[in-house]
């Protein structure tokens, strides 16, 4: 049988109608019902995939986000866009290959875009760390974006990776701070900036290109505080319980669309992106064109007030009324005079 | 997002162990000075409350959203649900929740101060934290106050608060980009432990980043880093001291100077 087995367990009911459809495809001398078979095979693969799909659970859902063959964005910069003529290095330490950047053309736009690359071959994986990102990377991001926001290019950013890199060297090259810096300046770049979360979207990783003033994610993608497997070694003590911890953390679209985190969700074709990567790039370019439309013409105060207020609302706290107010007691000192308020 | 075995805090009782140099000590040698070891100058983890003693000038503190509190927006359970998680960890800490703001004087000059507990779920960040912090900057840069954030937590961002919590980096960082912009001053203190999404937001963007000695900082924890690259970690990795060497943090403070040295750093940044 020379087609694979599924990557994915949960497939196997697909993987097992598409055998039987491959085989009656290769008949060379079909008859009548043999046609028949084959029309009823292919609507009930559409009917089980679509079945499947339509209640992935948290687990699976992550499952689906790491498929090795899901688009990444690489596959989206030769399939979306006119042109990407890559920009490398952060001009201190190196050129990261988890995160790459670059001029790319989208119909009449010129647009700079970043995005996490996890490689498809294990040469390219190892080369960039399964896509985790080091300092590097968020540097290299972050001094391109700074470029493309003086010539007003909007930004487009894709998000798939599993965490920023955590080892020796991405310490010592201060990988919190790059992350930090990152968000503080995506906050107020003057540019429009659309992020996608386009598989993983891991934690600070994510985050670390992730302030812009849309934010998209693919139907099975996923956008969590922490990963999984990393959640359950703390709360649970063990790895292998994942999947609850994948229930717990409601990091799926649409929970995220439901806290209000992200305002789309690009609806991925029948039984996921990894098995049309036309389809999805197609719906992705109508996506962007349709945001960059939006956001061309907004000007700059007016988007970096409403990029600020985007993410002032997220959070989920109560509030009595008592003590309101209490603020105010605290009289103004006067222009940032440090010495103003000494005797 | 990760956890540290050192004990936290000054633990009660009359005599005590330090966890660095091993030697008994006796209680009220080490309140005296401030929750450090006479012997070999540990610097044990001290409360929030305790913090705002040590840094703010008797009675001039005034805590700003203590009304907003925390509830359970995911309907989030491990071995126990966060819902009764927090009432615990409330009632075991006196807190409300990881993160106390408000406004006071360090020697006499007006600040803006906020301080996280690394002992209310690991002085994590979820949405109070973030709430309380960016209204905190919000105010400061209204009222035009010198900002300080004195940070202690293992956890980084809140996992109980899922996405939630993750967000509330980029929104605390947001906030103190505008605080930047006009012209505030922000002075970062780094305490043990500093870890994760703390560090990855407000606790790393201050214009002065002071640390206190041999404390624990960094993005990734340092079993995460052991798992991921399976050699052993160097002397003193993530420490204060290994930050200083790497050109991240502007000096080591001791406890005993944290107060006069703010108080210089903001005479000097003023007029």
């Amino acid at each position: 049988m020379d087609s694979p087995t599924p990557a994915l367990s949960f497939e196997q009911p697909i993987h097992d109608l598409e055998v039987r459809l491959q085989k009656l495809v290769r008949e060379t001398d079909r008859r009548p019902e043999t046609e028949q078979e084959i029309r009823r095979l292919r609507r009930e693969l559409a009917e089980e995939t679509k079945q499947i799909y339509d209640h992935l659970d948290p687990w699976q859902t992550v499952q689906v986000a790491r498929h090795k063959d899901r688009p990444y964005t690489a596959d989206y910069l030769s399939l979306v866009f006119d042109e990407f003529v890559e920009l490398h290095g952060d001009r201190h330490f190196g050129d990261d290959r988890a995160l790459l950047a670059g001029f790319a053309k989208l119909d009449r736009f010129k647009v700079l875009v970043i995005g996490h690359q996890k490689g498809r071959t294990y040469k390219e994986r190892a080369a960039c760390f399964f896509g985790c990102a080091h300092p590097e990377g968020y540097r290299k991001a972050m001094a391109k974006m700074r470029m493309a926001a003086k010539y007003r290019l909007p930004v487009i950013a894709f998000i798939d990776t599993p965490g920023a890199y955590p080892g020796v060297g991405a310490e010592e090259r201060g990988q919190a701070w790059v992350i930090a810096e990152n968000m503080y300046e995506m906050s107020r770049l003057p540019t429009p900036i659309i992020c996608v979360v386009i598989g993983e979207g891991g934690s600070g990783g994510a985050l670390g290109i992730g302030v812009g003033d849309r934010i998209a994610m693919l139907q099975h993608a996923y956008y969590s505080v922490i990963s999984p497997e990393g959640c359950a070694g703390i709360l649970w003590k063990g790895h292998e319980h994942a999947e609850k911890a994948a229930h717990a953390l409601r990091f799926t679209a649409k929970d995220l669309l439901g806290f209000g985190i992200v305002d789309n969700v690009i609806p991925e074709p029948l039984g996921g992106a990894h098995r049309d990567h036309h389809q999805m790039a197609s719906r992705m370019k109508i996506f962007l064109l349709k945001t960059l439309r939006e956001l061309i013409d907004v000007p700059t105060d007016r988007l970096l007030s409403k990029r600020y207020e985007k993410f002032r609302r997220m959070g989920v706290f109560l509030e009595e009324p008592a003590a309101a107010g209490a603020a105010e007691n605290c009289p103004n000192s006067g222009e940032f005079g440090y010495d103003s308020a000494r005797p | 997002m990760m956890e540290t075995k050192k004990k936290r805090g000054v633990p009660e009782g009359l005599w005590l162990r330090c966890p660095s140099c091993q030697s008994t000590l006796f209680r009220k040698a080490v309140d005296r000075l401030m929750g450090v070891c006479p012997e070999c100058s540990h610097h044990f983890n001290v409360s929030a409350k305790e913090r705002i003693r040590q840094v703010l000038d008797e009675g001039t503190f005034e805590e700003w959203d203590a009304n907003v509190m925390p509830t359970d927006p995911l309907g989030f359970a491990d071995k126990k649900s966060y819902a009764e998680r927090l009432v615990a960890e409330q009632q075991r800490t006196g807190l409300s929740d990881a993160a106390i703001t408000g406004c006071g004087m360090i020697r006499a000059r007006r600040v803006a101060f906020g301080v996280t507990d690394s002992a209310f779920i690991m002085g994590s960040m979820g949405s109070v934290v973030g709430e309380r912090l960016t209204r905190l900057v919000e105010r400061a840069t209204q009222q035009q106050l010198p900002l300080i954030i004195v940070s202690g937590s293992g956890g980084g961002a809140r996992m109980h608060e899922g996405i939630l919590s993750l967000m509330q980096m980029a929104k605390v960082s947001a906030a103190l980009a505008r605080y930047d912009r006009a012209g505030g001053l922000f002075i970062s203190v780094l305490t043990n432990p500093t870890m994760g999404g703390v560090a990855a937001s407000f606790a790393a963007l201050g214009d002065l980043v002071f640390a206190e000695p041999r404390a624990l900082i960094g993005f990734a924890g340092p079993r995460t880093i052991k798992a991921t690259i399976r050699i052993e970690l160097p002397e003193g990795f993530q420490t204060s001291e290994f930050l200083l060497e790497h050109g991240y943090v502007d000096r080591i403070v001791p406890r005993d100077k944290l107060k006069s040295e703010i108080a210089r750093a903001i005479d000097y940044c003023g007029k």
